[in-house]
């Protein structure tokens, strides 16, 4: 029975946001005034540990992180996975002591190595060589265990040609090797790894996972692993937690969780139905936006849902700002994990579509959609050569039925990706 | 499975506002860290540099022969019987010690807010190793002090043996100044400064240039609040021996600020070391 390593109770992490006051009201304010005020609050400060806020109407309280509590065992590979500021970073900078929480408690048993930042403490004017002792210093390694690992970290980095050559020299993946060589040799009870395989090339990013897998399974220890690679996590990680706004919104197993994050703000959708995208997390110039989208199989029989092999009709409301030829409107499917199955893109037609000024509705069809039954993620994108007017990721979930069994009453059986059309001669 | 090696652990408890009987353990646990860090401060100095670590050397001697020729030869300060240029650097060695602490340290923590925003290790380390440094500057100096003994074949007396006193209490009122400088400089940038100016200010107040006989009777004891008059006069009691006396009053008064420094500058760098990452 494997037991807990790391136990969190109640964490909230919370830091005070001040806005610009109202400068009007200080010019009016006598000189006298201004001194004394600032000397009271100077003295207040310097006696004051900031941690207990001191009330300013122009400041505001952010919860980073709002009252989180789980459990990991040992041998675990959790990955933390949520949007930009969900939280993640300040997590685990509390859990390997850098900030200290607001409110909660943690429980840890054995030593935390983090990799919260590639090459932490790497002088670009100090060799390799020297490097490798200070960055392992640094993380808490003594100087007989660095000697100890020495030749495994300069053969793990691969530059040991270039060891005794100032480090400001190294190109960015020497960099990068060099110093995930030193933090994976740390020899932790829990290893915490943050985003930091985002840089590096396919075969460095292999290797570290690897490693990391080894060190969880053949040694025993505990790995917490934030990526926005959903590829990596799911090849390393067997439980997820997932964070949104500072708050734990899942903790499960990988499967389940990678397709809560990858499902976007929207649940799941019917057709024939107007679904509202205006407001959805988008990236693009924003000149031409979807605002909402329809969609329908046209067969009354399996209530106008999607399914394998059939046509599929989509009508888009666009707004544009100015009267316009769009060179590409694509629409994709996705699947759970975030490869992208189906790109119906215009620009494989060459047809361009003309769109006025202001609310325009363009009609689509895909005659024959490919897909199995399952439930996929929709995405939607807008550009023409030189510019991406809006590209929305994961707008929806849409549900891909199986025509044949629905209207038999039976459960479909979910085998590969794509259908194709079958008829026996 | 290596179960036996991650068998039981001691438990380790993350709580808000908790006090950290822990912390004094960790300084321990993490003293390599001291070496380390004064040691990359001191490499990197000195990398790609032609003279290297004579730098280290030129600097103290250029500014003794300035002092003397200054102080001793246009300004005729007495020297009390002694060469003049020992006399200078009898109390430019401590000076230059605490000077340097001072500056280092209260930068030390802006200048590595990379490393404290993203590992944990004491706080306490990063002000502390800048001392270290500035220490290591000091013993090299003091092989110029050697040199000039030797030049003017002076021979100090029994009372050489007190200066590692003398020595401690110069790093005591450095790492408490610098402890201060550090924590405020982190949350107000204004020390950044400051600091300088406090340095070159110190450099006339203190008797460094000129010996503290020259100070009349009545701003004696005012004059001895500043911690370095006490370390300076120490010093060259030591170092000077003979004619050179020692103001017990002004240095006791001295050697009581340096204390109060230190353990107060060890409590506010301490009390506000968790809000160092929100602010820096």
């Amino acid at each position: 029975m494997a037991e807990t390593v790391l136990k969190v109770e109640n964490l909230t992490k919370a830091y005070t946001i001040s806005h610009q006051g109202e400068s009007s009201a200080t010019y009016s304010k006598s000189l006298r005034e201004s001194i004394s005020k600032g000397a009271k609050a100077i003295s207040q400060k310097l006696l004051n540990s900031s941690s207990k806020e001191i009330l300013n109407p122009h400041s505001e309280e952010f919860l980073a992180l709002h009252d989180i509590s789980f459990e990991i065992k040992q041998g675990d590979r959790v990955g933390i996975v949520g949007r930009n500021g969900a939280g993640k970073s300040t997590l685990l900078k509390i859990l390997s002591r850098v900030v200290e929480p607001t409110k909660g408690k943690i429980t840890i048993r054995g030593r935390v190595a983090s990799l919260l930042e590639v090459g932490t403490g790497f002088h670009p004017e100090l060799t390799g060589r020297e490097n490798i002792y200070l960055n392992g210093a640094i993380l808490g390694m003594t100087k007989i265990e660095i000697r100890k690992s020495f030749d495994e970290i300069v053969a793990f980095s691969e530059v040991e040609k270039f060891l005794d050559t100032p480090v400001k020299r190294y190109s960015s993946g020497m960099y990068v090797r060099l110093a995930f060589a030193v933090a994976a040799h740390l020899e932790p009870e829990i290893l915490i790894v943050d985003e930091v395989l985002a840089v590096g090339d396919m075969q460095f990013q292999k290797k570290c996972l690897g490693k990391m897998e080894d060190v969880s399974q053949d040694e025993g220890r505990t790995v917490l692993f934030v990526s926005h690679n959903m590829n990596a996590i799911q090849r390393l990680c067997s439980k997820c937690i997932m964070l949104d706004k500072g708050r734990l919104v899942g903790f499960s197993n990988t499967q389940d969780i990678v397709f809560q994050y990858m499902s976007g703000d929207f649940g799941k959708t019917s057709p024939t139905e107007w679904i509202n995208i205006e407001s959805l997390r988008r990236s693009g110039s924003g000149q031409v936006r979807f605002i909402a989208i329809q969609y329908s199989s046209l067969d009354e029989s399996v209530n106008f849902y999607p399914y394998s092999n059939g046509a599929i009709n989509f009508v888009l409301d666009i707004e544009s700002d100015e009267a316009r030829n769009i060179s590409r409107l694509s629409v994709v499917f996705y699947d759970r994990a975030g490869t992208k199955l189906v790109n119906a893109d215009t620009i494989k037609i060459g047809q361009q579509i003309f769109l006025s000024k202001g609310r325009n509705q363009v009609k689509l069809r895909i005659d024959h959609l490919y897909l199995n039954p399952d439930i996929y993620i929709l995405g939607l994108f807008l550009a023409n050569p030189d510019v991406v007017y809006d590209n929305i990721e994961s707008a929806f979930e849409i549900e891909v039925i199986d025509r044949v069994t629905e209207s038999l009453g039976m459960k479909p059986e979910i085998d590969g990706v794509v259908s194709c059309d079958l008829q026996i001669l | 499975m290596n179960d036996q090696n991650i068998a039981v652990q001691k438990e380790l408890v993350i709580e808000a506002g908790r006090t950290e009987k822990q912390y004094w353990k960790d300084l321990w646990r993490y003293r390599e860290l001291f070496y380390f860090l004064a040691w990359r401060d001191i490499l990197v100095r000195y990398k790609q540099t032609a003279i290297g670590i004579i730098w280290a050397l030129i600097r103290p001697f250029l500014t003794m022969v300035v002092f003397t020729v200054v102080f001793g030869q246009l300004a005729k300060l007495p020297s009390g019987g002694v060469p003049y240029p020992i006399l200078v650097f009898a109390g430019m060695l401590p000076w230059q010690f605490f000077a340097n602490s001072l500056s280092e340290c209260s930068n030390s923590l802006v200048g590595n807010a990379n490393l404290i925003s993203k590992v944990y290790f004491p706080r306490l380390i990063v002000p502390t190793s800048a001392i270290i440094v500035s220490f290591v500057d000091f013993m090299i100096s003091g092989i110029i002090l050697l040199a000039l003994m030797a030049w003017y074949t002076f021979i100090p007396d029994w009372r050489i043996l007190t200066l590692p006193l003398f020595i401690l209490i110069a790093t005591a009122a450095s790492m408490g100044a610098g402890l201060w400088l550090a924590a405020l400089t982190v949350q107000y940038r204004d020390f950044r400064f400051i600091v300088p100016f406090i340095v070159q200010f110190g450099l006339y107040i203190s008797p460094v240039g000129f010996s503290s006989s020259i100070v009349p009777e009545q701003w004696r004891l005012l004059y001895s609040i500043n911690p370095m008059v006490g370390v300076i006069d120490g010093f060259r009691w030591a170092i000077l021996g003979g004619e050179s006396k020692l103001y017990l009053p002004g240095f006791s008064l001295s050697l009581a600020f340096v204390f109060v420094l230190l353990w107060s500058g060890i409590w506010y760098f301490r009390k506000m070391e968790r809000t160092f990452v929100d602010v820096i």
